[in-house]
């Protein structure tokens, strides 16, 4: 039986069963890919690079690339420097890239490359630019990896350079799909505010069949558009996981305002993100965008019966699970077991936001539930098979859990390796809560149906 | 050696090859070369390659029963998570993800700690009579006694701890699967009594089926030809295997092994150690796969089986015929390029596109070995391009350049195929219908014909005419 997980809950301090989290230097490669013209580096074994690039090439279903130092016992030994450098000399004569940009990885990191000195050193091509940014996976999870690597795009990259700051925004937009990159340029646009927006791999992994293979398809935030960002009245970092440190280090580095919100998943964090933009930028909301609202909020009154009181586990990645709980509130279900994988705070952040966020949010709606920080997959079908759930909200990984407990499963967030179409397909904004309420809505209308007797089964629902 | 890998080279030169990677590239009939290849990567390269624990975990993992604990930090387990196809009878235990997720700590301080506490925990859980644990490039550099921590695990709990010695940096993917070989050696027990004798036909009727994971139920398929000639599979390595199927594999009289690059190693091993000879073969296509059950008749020196193996070959094959000959005519003239890991693969493929009639206008492996790549010259067709190690710029090129239609390859190849407009099939581990055998023969073509004769490219040409690829 595909179901191994015993109900009864124990202790457990020697590792992780089923993991909801991955390692950072995937999110670096994956955040690298949304600047134009960029080459990932991942600097360890080949083998890491080679895992990281076939599981975004799942997801995507685009061509990844990215190159290696590709360790061998040697640099293993004596330190991984020789084989950066030759690395360094080698994408540039061979791939051509703008940048370059490097992440470690656990190998790299034990040994203790000390990568900056290694860049220095390094022959580097007139106007071509490499930056890094270190990700030991023994710390966080591809989130941090995804956070770190935007932090690395500021450091190296953004610049103050006028007196004052432009009528311009930044946004960071977090560890999300091109789909939902392009949906917020959307928004932005709508409200016609100058943005500039990094990383941002729309262009990049969504791109058109063209007949032709390029290795840089076009899309991604420019170098001179990070170099900007330092020129910008303020930042919005959506999600404080993803996106929060790469803003508060360029509230730092260039005084450019920070400003944290949620993903923009549901009403509610669209109508705070755009609100957000609205005062800051004293423009008005278009009707445009009021309509979508409205349409969003008819659909949820029309199928508002079907979800009340309906209970659901939701995991994943904590910016993302923590718009995912706010919104399923609002339509009034019950989402009792909550759960990511990704450790508590940011790093040198605040501390354990993700609990802290959803158990409010719980408490505010007189929910009693279970919610965690770095759990695993293993644990919260513990939590289910003790308290039972009509749905299961999360990645692909989390189709054992909803074979084992036969409840059906809407797939959203990071990695989706068995369904199509949803890196097109965006999950915020008001367009975006709409699928959101399509998806759920239709998962828990198949479930009934299936299940339903003959003369149970209704042609008008 | 330095030279670039498979995937490198993009922007290079559209229609002029690197010098470096000249050498790895021959076109039958036009030169005498030999090709390059079993060369390592150097940095700075868009690498394809795998790695030692990823070799070491291929071929593990099929093993049904077992606990799988990959020591290290998070992404190596989580990359790894029931990615492959291969197929349980039994057991599911194998498709769950155990790491030690290595933390800061851990990594300074040392982790054997953890990893004891992580196999006291898990084998009270699952209750398994088998632990694997994986060695990644981490503990690899950290120097965690491994052998020790397993060791006592195993007398702790009367079970067995088998350390898989598969740091990443230690080589490349046959390291890992020597790592994985020297591994199940250690399960296997000397039978009582005395060892098999060392001609087939003396005695025993059983094989070891070496060198097929189950991917989509294929080794059952191959199972039951042999048991309806009369031969039984003791064990297949790994496909389906379990812990205590595995510990009796000496007691079988020949092994037949199939996928050579990963089983060779083992297969001398077992020879050496128990006298058990082996045979190569292949059930990939028609043609191979009835050469190979007439081989296995032939090594038993048994008319009786040999009749059944005829029986078995003819009434399979007319079936399917008749099938194939359909597809024949609906796939005649289209064209294919291939670009497998082995090169065991990827001279079945040449055969067995002959067998449905596709012209193969290049061929390509990942990490094919030198006598592979003679006979795949010795079988192409004149004009043939051949590669070692190929990068997309230069699949593009000769794909477009040679008008493939089809493309087969794996995961990373996919989305390039179909940007470029081409159609593809997976030969790898992400195949979802059974390719052995002569059903598989079947499945193949059907495969081969739904993706090329597909209508949606018809659409891939832009509204304004331009290209987009061929029609
Ligand atoms: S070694 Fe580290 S970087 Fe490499 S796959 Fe494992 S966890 Fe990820
Ligand atoms: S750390 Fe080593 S063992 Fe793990 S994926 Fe990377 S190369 Fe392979």
């Amino acid at each position: 039986m595909l179901d191994c997980t015993p109900k009864e809950i124990k202790e457990r301090s020697g590792g992780v069963i089923n993991p909801a989290k991955t390692c950072q230097p995937i999110g670096a490669m994956y955040a690298a890919l949304g600047i134009r013209n960029c080459l990932p580096h991942s600097h360890g074994s080949q083998g890491c690079c080679a895992y990281h690039r076939s599981h975004l090439t799942r997801h995507f279903r685009e061509p990844i690339m990215a190159t290696t130092s590709s360790f061998t016992e040697g640099a293993s030994v004596f330190g991984g420097g020789g084989n950066l450098k030759t690395a360094i000399k080698n994408v540039f004569a061979i791939y051509n890239p703008d940048v370059m940009a490097i992440h470690t990885t656990c190998l790299s990191e034990t040994i203790g490359d000390d990568i900056p000195t290694i860049i220095k050193s390094a022959e580097i091509p007139e106007g071509k630019l490499v930056i890094h940014a270190n990700t030991p996976s023994y710390q966080g999870s591809h989130v941090t990896g995804f956070s770190n690597m935007t932090k690395a795009m500021v450091s190296y990259l953004a610049e103050a350079t006028s007196e004052t700051k432009k009528e311009q925004v930044n946004i960071i937009p977090g560890f999300v799909n091109p789909g939902d990159m392009r949906e917020i340029k959307r928004l932005v646009t709508k409200m016609s505010i100058k943005f500039i927006m990094f990383p941002d791999t729309s262009g990049v992994l969504d791109s058109p069949m063209t007949g032709k293979f390029v290795m840089y398809p076009g899309g991604g935030a420019r170098v001179e558009e990070i170099r900007d960002s330092g020129n910008s009245m303020l930042t919005v970092a959506l999600g404080a996981y993803a996106s929060s440190d790469a803003a508060h280090l360029l509230e730092r580095k260039c005084n450019v305002p920070a400003m944290t919100l949620k993903t923009p998943i549901g009403i509610k964090a669209t109508d705070e993100f755009l609100m957000t933009l609205r005062g800051k930028f004293v423009r008005e909301v278009p009707y445009a965008l009021e309509e979508e609202r409205g349409q969003l909020v008819d659909a949820m009154i029309d199928l508002h019966h079907q979800f009340h009181g309906k209970k659901v586990a939701i995991f994943g990645d904590p910016d993302i699970v923590i718009g995912l709980t706010e919104f399923v509130l609002s339509l009034g279900m019950r989402p009792v077991h909550v759960l990511t994988g990704t450790p508590g705070g940011t790093l040198g952040g605040p501390q354990d936001i993700f609990e802290k966020e959803i158990t409010e949010m719980l408490a505010k709606a007189g929910i009693e539930g279970r919610v965690k920080a770095a759990g695993d997959l293993f644990e919260l079908h513990q939590w289910i098979k003790n308290d039972p759930v009509d749905l299961l909200i999360g990645n692909t990984y989390g189709k054992y859990i909803a074979r084992a407990e036969d409840i059906p499963l809407v797939r959203v967030g990071f990695p989706i390796l068995d369904r199509g179409m949803h890196h097109y397909m965006p999950i915020v904004g008001y367009r975006g809560a709409m699928r959101l309420v399509e998806m759920i809505s239709n998962a828990l209308l198949d479930r009934r149906e299936r299940d339903a007797a003959d003369e149970d089964v209704e042609l008008v629902m | 050696m330095e030279r670039c890998d498979d995937m490198s080279t993009v922007n290079l030169l559209k229609d002029q090859l690197v010098e470096e990677r000249k050498s790895f590239i021959v076109v039958k009939g036009r030169q005498k070369n030999q090709l390059k290849c079993e060369a390592d990567s150097i940095a700075g390269c868009v690498s394809q390659r795998a790695c030692v624990y990823c070799g070491a975990r291929v071929v593990l993992n099929p093993v049904t029963d077992a606990i799988h604990l990959v020591h290290g930090p998070i992404g190596c387990a989580s990359y790894t998570w029931d990615i492959r196809g291969s197929l349980s009878s039994g057991s599911e235990l194998y498709r769950n993800s155990f790491s030690t997720d290595l933390k800061e700590n851990d990594v300074i301080f040392g982790s054997e700690k953890k990893l004891a506490r992580a196999i006291d925990e898990l084998v009270e859980k699952y209750n398994a009579g088998l632990v694997f644990v994986y060695s990644t490039c981490v503990v690899g550099v950290i120097g965690d006694d491994l052998e020790a921590v397993c060791r006592a695990a195993a007398k702790k709990h009367g079970i067995e701890v088998i350390p898989v010695q598969s740091s990443g940096f230690i080589g490349n993917k046959s390291a890992g699967y020597r790592a994985a070989c020297d591994a199940l050696l250690r399960l296997i027990e000397l039978p009582a009594g005395k060892l098999p004798g060392r001609t087939a036909g003396s005695g025993g009727r059983s094989v070891n089926y070496l060198g097929d994971f189950n991917l989509a139920g294929e080794a059952w398929i191959i199972t039951n030809y042999l048991k309806s000639m009369g031969v039984d599979v003791n064990v297949v390595f790994t496909g389906d295997a379990t812990h205590q199927s595995l510990k009796k594999a000496a007691t079988a009289s020949l092994n037949i092994m199939q996928c050579a690059g990963s089983m060779a190693y083992l297969a001398r091993r077992m020879e050496e150690l128990y006298g058990i000879p082996y045979l190569k073969v292949s059930f990939l296509g028609l043609e191979d796969t009835s050469a190979s059950l007439r081989k296995i008749a032939a090594a038993f020196k048994d008319p009786e089986m040999m009749r059944r193996a005829e029986e078995l070959i003819a009434r399979e094959t007319a079936g399917v015929r008749p099938v194939i000959e359909q597809y024949r005519e609906k796939l005649r003239g289209k064209k294919a390029a291939i670009y497998v890991g082995g090169g065991f693969k990827a001279i079945s493929l040449v055969k067995q596109f002959r067998e449905i009639g596709i012209d193969v206008v290049m061929v390509g492996t990942q990490t094919g070995r030198e006598e592979e790549y003679q006979t795949l010259h010795d079988i192409a067709d004149d004009g043939t391009v051949i590669l070692d190690d190929a990068n997309p710029s230069e699949l593009e090129k000769f794909m477009l350049e040679k008008g493939a239609h089809l493309l087969v390859g794996g995961v990373k190849e996919r989305p390039l195929a179909y940007k470029l407009g081409v159609a593809f099939i997976d030969h790898n581990h992400d195949r979802k219908h059974p390719l052995s055998g002569f059903v598989g023969a079947i499945n193949f073509a059907r495969e081969v014909y739904s993706t090329v004769c597909s209508p949606v490219w018809k659409y891939t040409r832009g509204m304004g005419g331009v290209l987009h690829a061929q029609e």
